[in-house]
């Protein structure tokens, strides 16, 4: 049996699967004659769990580090809440019910009340409350440590894991998450990520499956049931190839993006958010050559604050502790919409008011985001890449109002470095004036998805155009030896940032065509390292 | 009393860590300390009620201090939250 879900993390898991019982159904209400000896009961309980709470900080900040470890403490912190000590207190007196009803219904207000908030984030807290009241009521039902006591790795299945019961775990014996609820926010998709498990959220299945044969499939979001012994063969072999994969690209980490006969260049990371971060270090990419600043357009309400994208610039220069990061001014239009900026409808959104051009036909938000970057310049190693430019005119005018924005900055006295300025080669436009533009700039990057899109007039969300698309169209080729060779010749530096750029069929041909770094996505830093390594350009 | 207003920087809002350490600054003192948004306040000593105001980015708001070294816990506070949030 098949049923699909959403993937958290991808890769394959093959197990048994465990599903967890719900601790919440067994508390019943029962009459109590002394409500003070009930109240220590609930105190006693609430001091333990609160000691339990400060182990599995402990455990956590070792495991997963103090951003996911804090949330335990916060959960001492709600222990200590006065609403919820008072609310507890109160039903024990008045209705005269033994602490452990006490304890879930006061958690399930709570919980309700942050259930009900307009917000996702808030909205997910709504478990943490929940959290703390299955944590006591287990101590007052006697039920120690929950029930989770396999000796043998498994696939662990629930409705949703609370953040204590996924730390109480031992990691070794955990091969997959499959939640039937939980968000891409919720701590089990967090956890999931950190410890780099497949893992599934939303799946729809029965409590029957406990116990028998199952296989996470995190590529495609599926989880299969008693798989017969072709798929679980199948499936077997798909494990093995990406165990070894992974084993051997471990190796590849700290070498250097060198090819045999001694040519180096720069690997980089493509980022679309402040969180990717630990991704581009974990795997060892030389700096970020695409920061796509978009996400700070796109999950707000309004257009984000000069001091929002300051904080998020500096995080990203400051984690990156000296590393190149290079962010790419605000790309948005075509598929990338926000309501605030009121873009209307447009014929041809791939060919329409994108980018660069809503940049300089309104000023105000780009300078917004360019005094954001520069002042970030000053904790960091930033550079500056402007996208969707078709020529030399735009440059001056984009360095017009860099050369305001710098004078403003300097009259406020804000510090900020000298910051390498580049621009993205994806209009076929630029590539006939790169010779022009490359006296303007000191780099630049290619984005070989818009530019092969433009030269070959094919629509990439059209499938009936799939037979007609070639990546590898010598067109395109031709035109980014000639990218490289223009740049070159006026002293900058050449990149690619697209997909092609970690196409490993075709990493010799860029560093014959003399390109000086790829940046790619943080799970094709090693392979494109690996493909490097073992290429002899003479 | 002391009272100041703050706005939220913070792209997340008041969030549970930042909650947790606000609140943690507050219960420090012995006097009393709320955390207000559109005119309704709440105990910031109390996490649950911090977090259920539900500060988003961009919203302000507002702190009271009242008792004995009410103004150095102010500043103290005001000083938490231009660091953190």
């Amino acid at each position: 049996m098949i049923v699909t879900g959403k993937s958290v993390f991808g890769g394959i898991a093959i197990g048994k699967l465990h599903v967890l019982a719900k601790s919440d159904e067994k508390v019943k209400r029962l009459s109590i004659s002394d409500a003070e000896a009930e109240k220590k009961r609930f105190n006693d309980a609430r001091e333990k769990s609160k000691d339990q709470l400060k182990v599995l900080f402990e455990k956590a900040l070792k495991e997963v580090g103090e951003d996911n470890a804090q949330i335990f403490e916060v959960h001492q912190l709600m222990l200590d809440d006065l609403d919820y000590v008072e609310s507890v207190e109160n039903m024990i007196t008045e209705e005269a019910v033994n602490a452990e009803y006490a304890v879930a219904v006061t958690g399930d207000n709570f919980a309700e009340i942050f259930a009900s908030m307009d917000d996702d984030y808030m909205k997910a807290r709504s478990a943490d409350v929940k959290d703390i009241s299955n944590r006591v009521i287990s101590i007052l039902s006697g039920n120690g440590e929950g029930e989770f006591t396999e000796d043998e790795p498994v696939i662990l299945m629930a409705d949703d894991l609370a953040p204590s019961e996924t730390v109480q775990l031992e990691r070794s014996l955990i091969l997959s998450f499959v939640t039937r609820f939980g968000s891409s926010n919720s701590h089990t998709a967090i956890l999931a990520r950190t410890m780099n498990i497949p893992s599934l959220i939303g799946v729809d299945f029965s409590e029957d499956c406990n116990g028998k044969m199952g296989i996470v499939d995190g590529y495609e979001g599926k989880l299969i049931i008693d798989p017969d012994e072709e798929t679980l063969d199948d499936y077997i072999k798909k494990k093995k190839a990406d165990d070894e994969k992974a084993a051997l690209l471990q190796k590849f980490k700290g070498l250097d993006n060198v090819t045999k006969d001694g040519r180096r260049i720069n690997l980089y990371a493509n980022i679309g958010n402040v969180g990717d971060v630990a991704n581009v270090l974990k795997n060892d990419a030389g700096g970020i050559g695409l920061f796509r600043s978009e996400f700070l357009y796109l999950e707000s309400d309004d257009y984000p604050t000069e001091e929002e994208q300051f904080r998020a610039y500096k995080k990203v220069a400051q984690n990156m502790n000296g590393k190149k990061v290079i962010i790419r001014t605000l790309d948005i239009g075509d598929d990338k919409q926000a309501d605030y900026f009121d873009l209307g409808k447009e014929e041809n959104p791939a060919l329409g008011f994108r980018a660069i051009r809503i940049c300089l036909e309104k000023p105000e938000i780009f300078k917004t985001q360019l005094r954001a970057i520069y002042r970030a310049s000053h904790y960091g190693n930033i550079s500056v890449m402007f996208p969707m430019i078709t020529s030399v005119k735009e440059v001056k005018k984009i360095k017009e109002i860099l050369g305001e924005v710098k004078a403003e900055l300097d009259r406020e006295s804000f510090p900020y470095k000298d910051v390498e300025i580049g621009i993205m080669i994806e209009t076929p436009a630029a590539v006939m004036v790169s010779d022009e533009l490359a006296k303007e700039v000191q780099f630049f990057s290619v984005g070989t998805n818009d530019l092969t899109q433009y030269t070959l007039a094919i629509d990439r969300q059209n499938p009936k155009l799939d037979a007609f698309y070639d990546p590898h169209h010598p067109a395109v080729l031709k035109m980014l030896k000639m990218v490289a060779d223009n740049g070159h010749a006026a002293g900058c530096w050449v990149g690619i940032c697209g997909e092609l750029g970690a196409d490993t069929t075709l990493t010799e041909e860029f560093l014959r065509m003399g390109y000086d770094e790829l940046s790619v996505s943080p799970s094709m830093i090693l392979p494109v390292r690996a493909a490097i390594r073992n290429i002899k350009l003479k | 009393m002391t009272e100041f207003n703050y706005t939220i920087k913070d792209p997340a809002g008041i969030h549970a860590r930042p909650a947790g350490l606000f609140v943690k600054e507050a219960a420090a003192f012995d006097g009393t300390v709320t955390i207000g948004k559109n005119g309704k306040d709440v105990d910031a000593k109390r996490i649950l009620g911090v977090m259920s105001l539900g500060v988003k980015s961009g919203e302000q708001i507002t702190v009271k201090v009242d008792g004995a070294g009410e103004k150095e816990v102010a500043d103290k506070l005001k000083a938490f939250l231009e660091a953190n949030l």
